[in-house]
């Protein structure tokens, strides 16, 4: 308690806090993205935030592999219908690997999960010239530690929105 | 950067004349034998340079170091010395070197010459056979001095050892900065004992793996500048970048010929396959490699140029293979548990050193060409990416510590002793050793 107080006196935290307010309100949703079945959430319907929080950005992999597993799929079928409503943005695709592995085969299984990614999003109607790919091999952790609690999180393909939004 | 990358090559002039190379006979001679399982490193005595000022200590400091390091030499405390040197053209008193079991003693004088060169000499003495093995002088640039330790240290080490020495090369490595999850990594250069640390790049672009060319002052390396990670040649001496190739996907793990005309790198494609491409850098064609739907990467040319080692996954799990410079007859040689990769041809010809994954480990290890003999030389958490020293007997390679993200270099001796940390200013990885310098 004491030291919520501390840092709610502090400016940095107030003008933070009035910042998000200001943003929350001028970013409040107009439509509802009820209608594509991603939930309701505080993002404006087609921004980044909203791809981002109510479709889910990036998918995982198990060990070594590329294959798109069953949660994978539908995280990546919502961000089809989500880039088909969407066609302005450009895509990337960044392919990621944990770090047991060697950094230049990791570079490469980074490649093979962001082309995997990609086609699937292909598959399900995306244009795959809309879609670039880039591997960051085991460059860019999310999580480091000695354990699957981390490397599970950084096997990923990470879907970047880029260019003009709708 | 072009500057800084030239002040480390310029004004190094180098002269090299023999005062005295007798031959002895060969029931005299004192040498090493380190192949021995019971080896011991021989005892030396490393006296001070004779000089007007601080050079002459820290010449034989370096020497010293140098020799130390390779785990085959014994430097003797100064301590312990009896006689103090004080004419090094003059022999030493035998006996007094013999007392305190020095099998070999270096003496030798620093001088400052009218054209603002400085004069080194050194004389190798075999202590119990009563003979000056060695003598050498050099001239060179005062700000060359750690240069013309390690030369010295060289013509030591080959003396006795009758192997090249290699303690006058550099090392390029990644330097690594920032946070676990987001390191700033920059190119470094290097000596090879860690002095004289240059940075080539400033860090605004994530750089990784980079290559000594055999043959000229030049390297290769990987870089993600503009968003597309391709393969750049950067002129040490003159700082001027290039970009190898125009290719439609990412280029990694670069690596020259034996000629330093080609280099060898993986295309990532579009379906996910990486595929082995050499090109060759003066007629600038490309020539594809291989074409399967694995991973193909990490390649090395053979010493001669004749034959390509390289890491696939098209079996499974990476392993490493063989095949034609031209891409022909690809087969497997590592057959062990676990994976295999960062295959590196050894520059004698006779080894490949690879980094392997079994049972959680990450090994450095060495094979036979044809994949049979395969010694483990050292296992951790995470020890990967093997480069070797040019006389093809020290490994240099990064270890991580269990979930750091923080790597170090270190070097381990081709029977596996004599593990050793080099020291650097910060993170370091991806290290690369230069053949010897011209």
């Amino acid at each position: 308690m004491r030291r919520f107080e501390m840092i709610a006196r502090s400016p940095v935290f107030v003008a933070l806090f009035l910042s998000l307010a200001i943003a929350g309100c001028a970013k409040k949703p107009v439509n509802s993205a009820g209608d594509l079945g991603l939930g309701a959430g505080a993002a404006t319907p087609g921004s980044t935030q909203d791809f981002t929080v109510n479709v889910g950005d990036r998918i995982f992999f198990d060990v070594d592999s590329s294959v798109i597993r069953a949660d994978a799929q539908q995280t990546l079928s919502k961000q089809a219908q989500w880039l088909q409503r969407y066609p302005n943005y450009a895509i990337t695709v960044e392919g990621h690997a944990d770090e047991r592995g060697t950094r230049e085969y990791n570079l490469a299984l980074g490649q093979r999960r962001a082309a995997a990614t990609r086609n699937f999003l292909a598959a399900r109607g995306v244009p795959a010239q809309r879609i670039k790919t880039l591997s960051y091999g085991n460059e860019r952790p999310v999580a480091v530690c000695d354990s699957e609690s981390c490397w599970s999180q950084n096997r990923r393909a990470i879907t970047v929105l880029g260019g003009a939004g709708s | 950067m072009r500057n800084t990358v030239r002040k480390i090559f310029s004004g190094f002039v180098l002269v090299l004349a023999m005062v005295a190379s007798a031959t002895w006979p060969a029931s005299a001679d004192l040498k090493l034998d380190f192949t021995k399982g019971n080896f011991q490193p021989m005892p030396i005595a490393i006296t001070d340079f004779l000089s007007g000022d601080q050079l002459g200590v820290q010449i034989s400091g370096v020497i010293a170091a140098d020799l130390e390091r390779s785990g085959l030499f014994a430097p003797i405390d100064k301590g312990a010395f009896i006689e103090k040197i004080s004419n090094p053209d003059a022999a030493p008193r035998f006996d007094d070197w013999k007392v305190i079991n020095a099998q070999a003693l270096v003496t030798g004088r620093v001088t400052k010459q009218g054209d603002g060169r400085l004069k080194a000499e050194f004389r190798l003495w075999d202590t119990f056979a009563g003979q000056q093995l060695e003598g050498q002088q050099f001239f060179t640039a005062p700000d060359s001095w750690r240069r013309v330790a390690h030369i010295i240290a060289d013509a030591i080490y080959e003396r006795l050892t009758g192997e090249k020495g290699y303690f006058d090369t550099r090392v390029v490595f990644v330097d690594e900065s920032g946070t676990k999850e987001k390191r700033i990594k920059r190119l470094g250069i290097m000596d090879q004992d860690g002095a004289n640390v240059r940075y080539l790049t400033k860090g605004k672009d994530l750089v990784l793996t980079p290559r000594f060319s055999p043959s000229r002052q030049e390297i290769t390396y990987m870089s993600y500048e503009g968003g597309k990670p391709q393969i750049y040649l950067l002129q040490l001496e003159t700082g001027q970048r290039e970009l190898v190739g125009n290719f439609p996907g990412m280029t990694i793990a670069p690596r020259f010929s034996p000629d330093g005309q080609k280099v060898i790198m993986s295309l990532l494609q579009e379906d996910g396959s990486a595929n082995v491409y050499a090109m060759d850098l003066r007629s600038r064609t490309t020539t594809r490699l291989t074409s399967t739907s694995a991973i193909d990467t990490g390649a090395s040319y053979s010493p001669d140029g004749t034959q390509v080692v390289f890491e696939s996954d098209r079996g499974g799990r990476p392993q490493i293979y063989k095949m034609g410079a031209d891409g022909s007859n690809p087969q497997r040689i590592s057959f062990g548990d676990g994976s295999y990769s960062t295959p590196v041809w050894s520059p004698r010809g006779d080894l490949i050193s690879f980094t392997k994954q079994s049972g959680g480990q990450f090994s450095i290890g060495v094979m036979k060409t044809d994949g049979s003999g395969e010694r483990i030389l050292t296992s951790g958490y995470h020890d990967e990416g093997p480069t070797w020293a040019p006389n093809g007997r020290v490994l240099m390679f990064f270890r991580m510590p269990p979930g750091s993200n923080s790597p170090s270099l270190m070097t381990v001796d081709l029977t596996g002793r004599n593990l050793r940390k080099i020291q650097t200013p910060n993170l370091a990885s991806d290290p690369a050793w230069s053949p010897l310098l011209e």
